[in-house]
């Protein structure tokens, strides 16, 4: 049972809770801009992809976070932006 | 050639005084000239942490208002060779020293000493400014709480800011025995979301509290798995690869056995 229990519980035990809800605060923290400000970016990369694929704009994720800098590695703040594509636009192909 | 480095880490009792007093006493064993600076002022503890609360007259607040000179300011550490402490003020508060004050003082002392160490106050306000005001390198202290992995990571933004680039991360306190059961994050998880470079690994251990009560850095507890921890890490900085502590060593079973053997 015990087992069974352990096997079972791998993604809710309460490391993995604290490390989910810790990346949310940070996302936050580290823009120290308002989610209009968000609002605004994503508006604008909607309004300019738009016009070559078709995207889903309630699956679109905007987001503050840190990353490493390829060429020597250093932290740096980044703007990451998840955009799901529907299709591409027929435009593209003329 | 010597190094001005600054111990902070946002959130308040994750062990910046200690490992202030540990790296202080384990650069100065490796035989190099070292001053640790009590940053927090108003409430000073590095010097209960060291030993040497009953050897003050002068203080921080003192030098830099030249009631003392430096030298006079300064706490010779007799168990450790080359070791020294420059005490906070304990009756005034943070605003008796500048940032710019904070400076000169650590460029003066630049010129005695291998490494000046400072103990940064918890906080982000002026305590911590001046802190930081005079160091040229970083090191961040969290634990593995989400509060303060959260205030951690304020703090490398603060620091990047002002200019102290690539801080260095210590992790205190970790509990192998959670990590395993999945109840507390481990080393990785804490690197991936502050990205920053690991200076070293402290797991929590009775002995840090008794070599604090006692007064005596635990990196002189040859017995003490976090006195290991420090001292690799004092090696660290030094330059020298050590590679991490082998946290699933069980320290419980260890001293389980010494017990057993030795009956201490």
């Amino acid at each position: 049972m015990t087992f069974l229990k352990k096997v079972g519980k791998n993604e809710d035990n309460s490391k993995n809770v604290a490390k989910e809800r810790l990346k949310l605060v940070l996302i936050h923290d580290r823009a120290n801009i308002s989610p209009r400000f968000l609002e605004m970016i994503k508006g604008d990369i909607i309004r300019v992809i738009s016009d070559y694929v078709e995207i889903d704009e309630e699956g679109i994720d905007v987001k503050f976070t840190r990353t490493r800098r390829e060429s020597d590695n250093t932290p740096i703040p980044a703007l990451i932006a998840n955009i799901p594509i529907i299709k591409m636009k027929d435009r593209l192909m003329d | 050639m010597s190094e001005v480095i600054v111990i902070t880490s946002g959130k308040g009792g994750v062990g910046k005084t200690t490992t202030t007093a540990n790296i202080g006493a384990g650069l100065a064993q490796a035989g190099n000239k070292v001053v640790v600076i009590d940053a927090d002022i108003g409430l000073r503890n590095l010097d209960v942490v060291l030993g040497l609360e009953n050897r003050i007259v002068y203080d921080i607040v003192d030098v830099v208002n030249k009631v003392c000179r430096l030298k006079q300011g300064l706490i010779r550490d007799k168990r450790y060779e080359g070791l020294y402490l420059l005490p906070a003020a304990q009756t005034k508060d943070k605003t008796a020293v500048t940032p710019g004050e904070m400076f000169e003082l650590c460029n003066d002392l630049k010129e005695h000493f291998d490494y000046v160490i400072i103990d940064c106050p918890a906080g982000i306000e002026q305590g911590f400014q001046n802190a930081i005001a005079g160091a040229q390198k970083a090191i961040v202290v969290t634990t593995p709480e989400i509060s303060a992995v959260r205030d951690a990571d304020r703090i490398i933004g603060l620091l990047e800011a002002k200019g102290l680039h690539n801080p260095m991360l210590i992790i205190n306190r970790i509990r192998q025995d959670m990590v395993k059961r999945g109840d507390m994050m481990n080393i990785d998880d804490m690197i991936d979301i502050l990205a920053i470079d690991l200076l070293g690994v402290v797991p929590d251990d009775e002995s840090i509290v008794i070599s604090t009560n006692k007064g005596e850095p635990v990196i002189s507890d040859d017995n003490s798995f976090a006195g290991k921890a420090f001292s690799n890490i004092s090696k660290r900085i030094l330059g020298e690869e050590v590679p991490l502590l082998d946290l699933d060593v069980d320290e419980s079973m260890l001293s389980k056995l010494r017990k057993l053997i030795f009956g201490k």
